[in-house]
């Protein structure tokens, strides 16, 4: 499908509201299945990531998606620079400079393993749509080193048939107002 | 009171600092490290902060001077200092936030609070002490000399500095014409990417005016910026074919302060800029609303969020580029942070209504490409120059390229040195200026309030 510009006002708007006091009791989702449906696209999306498949990791999203890593807790993205922020274009973009062979700081690549825990689901505005909150550890070995990066995770999901598609993924970290080293597979 | 630096110098500059190359120990050795923390951090006017961040009285941001903590703010009665974040009792932090709005610090380790002049107000049960706590020395120390150049806030703790205007000198034209670009001059900074590498804070220097490393160094951007085939000159593309022809040129004001000025790359038209910018979120949905507004005027709004093509560097820690301020913190002597604070332009009533609103969502979003997928292979390489330079036995680092060649470099009658982006003269000439300050042995002070 060919690319259409949608972010827009109503597009930050939609994201705010979206975004707003969506960890409550009241919203909270019980029902077995709906919540083992989410946690195993979660599970496959960090399985994909880990082992590259950028592409793979892409097609989990919507059309009209959204990968946001706030730059402050809470951050604007209307108001502030964020530590990412690409629509679907950029994510492309994103997927196409680790794939040229000269994008320095993921040659070689990196080695990555995510665990993601700790999940959990409310409604959304209708029952077309999803909140997941999880936690995640990222540990990367590159150069020799090792290092962990830390946060949670907030998937807003929109059903797809019998499954979901990410809509927006809000990737926490808890050190996002820090000084990063090498963030490029922060994903 | 008055911190006198040893007189003796730490190795012999000028064997390590030649006209064509310098020692690898200048990246690499923990003593040349620390001794730049004085004789450059502490002797220059470095840059602290932009007044956008305490644009109020009490305002407060937490900043650095080299390794001292410095609580950047704007006092009660309005005036800016850069007080010691250092209580004058037992040396703790007195403020531990990153930026707030207070009228004074308590210590949290014993009480003592201090205005946010830098006077101390009181300290717990003064009947338990003997002395007199109206004596100077137990109020925060702060830097001696702070002034903003147009909102861009420097300091020095050497009282022989010249003024800063006349610190930046000719540098402050090329800065004025960046601030000018925004409607009334006026910015604002909003947020930041903030990086960090594993290597010397000079790494980060080398680069600032470098044009020899664009196509190697960000391949993968322009590759990725250029996908499209029906746009293959976005970025900088100008740099594809023989950048050293291109009419682009480095400028270096002395005092280590230099610029790369692309604009001559660029058409002098109104929206030029727009149309060599990256796709962005956001791009087609705002364009679309401001030229259904203004038709052809929009160009020049589109081009406010668009990235400036100059690099301005003013020695030894601020970099402007793009719509970016970007700030060199050094850390240790293998590693530094630099962070790339984002900037808006300021609503006022020469902006016709929510156009300064549909500008910075575009240029917040133009402004997080260069850090997220151009600066990482920067610090990368700068990281393997760090492992690089492990190697001792191969002492140099080259920096000759332009050097020699007749009628390459010009400099005129006063002073200002000028040559194709590609050369590397700004290196030669800020790290001969660098040696300077090593050899120098000034003279810091703190002074305490008032």
């Amino acid at each position: 499908m060919s690319y259409v510009g949608y972010v827009d006002d109503a597009f930050y708007r939609d994201l705010a509201a979206g975004f707003a006091d969506w960890q409550r009791e009241d919203r909270r989702i019980s029902d077995p299945s709906l919540l083992e449906s989410c946690r195993a696209l979660l599970h496959l999306e960090a399985r994909l990531l880990d082992e590259g498949r950028f592409e793979d990791w892409l097609a989990l999203f919507a059309d009209e998606c959204l990968f946001w890593v706030p730059g402050s807790p809470g951050g604007d993205p209307k108001r502030e620079i964020a530590v990412a922020f690409d629509d679907r274009r950029q994510l492309e973009g994103r997927i196409y400079r680790l794939r040229t062979g000269y994008a320095w700081s993921q040659v070689p690549q990196s080695r990555t393993s995510r665990i993601v825990s700790n999940v959990e689901a409310f409604r959304g505005e209708s029952e077309a749509v999803c909140m997941v909150r999880s936690s995640f550890l990222i540990t990367e070995l590159r150069g020799g080193e090792a290092r962990t990066f830390a946060g949670w995770n907030a998937h807003r999901l929109a059903r797809d048939g019998g499954g979901w598609k990410i809509l927006v993924k809000q990737l926490n970290l808890i050190d996002c107002d820090q000084n990063l080293r090498n963030p490029s597979l922060l994903l | 009171m008055n911190i006198s630096i040893s007189s003796r110098p730490l190795h012999d500059w000028d064997a390590l600092v030649q006209a064509d190359r310098a020692h690898r120990i200048l990246y690499t050795d923990p003593a040349v490290f620390q001794e730049e923390m004085t004789k450059v951090f502490g002797a220059v006017w470095v840059y602290l902060g932009h007044e956008s961040q305490i644009p109020k009285k009490d305002d407060f941001i937490a900043t650095k001077l080299g390794l001292r903590p410095v609580i950047l703010l704007r006092d009660s009665a309005g005036t800016l200092r850069a007080l010691y974040n250092r209580c004058t009792h037992r040396g703790s932090t007195v403020c531990r936030a990153a930026s707030g709005n207070a009228k004074a610090f308590q210590c949290p380790y014993h009480g003592w609070t201090f205005l946010n002049s830098g006077r101390l107000a009181g300290v717990p049960w003064p009947d338990g002490y003997a002395c007199d706590f109206k004596d100077d020395k137990f109020n925060l120390a702060q830097l001696p000399r702070v002034e903003s150049y147009r909102g861009f806030i420097f300091g020095t703790l050497n009282l022989e500095m010249p003024p800063l205007t006349e610190y930046l000198g000719e540098a402050a034209r090329p800065l004025d014409e960046w601030i000018d670009r925004n409607p009334g001059g006026r910015i604002a900074v909003c947020g930041a990417n903030r990086l960090k590498y594993k290597g010397n804070w000079k790494l980060a220097y080398d680069n600032s005016c470098d044009g020899y490393h664009v196509v190697f160094s960000h391949r993968s951007l322009l590759e990725m910026e250029n996908r499209h085939e029906k746009d293959p000159n976005k970025g900088m593309s100008y740099y594809k074919s023989k950048p050293d022809e291109a009419p682009m040129y480095c400028r270096c004001y002395g005092r280590g302060h230099h610029l790369k000025d692309k604009r001559p790359n660029v058409e002098k038209r109104a929206g030029a800029l727009w149309a060599i910018e990256g796709a962005h979120p956001g791009k087609e949905r705002y364009e679309a609303r401001l030229r259904e507004r203004f038709g052809k005027e929009a160009d020049r709004w589109l081009d406010l969020a668009s990235s400036e093509p100059i690099n301005l560097t003013i020695f030894p820690n601020l970099l402007i580029l793009g719509n970016h301020i970007q700030v060199l913190e050094p850390v240790s002597v293998d590693e530094t942070n630099t962070v790339w604070y984002g900037t808006a332009i300021v609503d006022g009533p020469d902006i016709p209504p929510g156009v300064a609103e549909d500008i910075n969502a575009l240029r917040l979003r133009t402004q997080e490409g260069f850090p997220t997928f151009g600066e990482v292979d920067d610090l990368t390489n700068f990281e393997e120059i760090q492992k690089g330079l492990a190697a001792q036995e191969d002492e140099w680092v080259y920096m000759h390229r332009g050097m020699d060649i007749p009628g390459r470099i010009t400099t005129d009658e006063r002073g200002i040195v000028t040559g194709p982006a590609t050369d590397e003269v700004f290196m030669r000439l800020y790290i001969h200026h660098w040696k300077e300050l090593m050899k120098a042995n000034p003279v810091l002070s703190v002074k305490r309030a008032p």
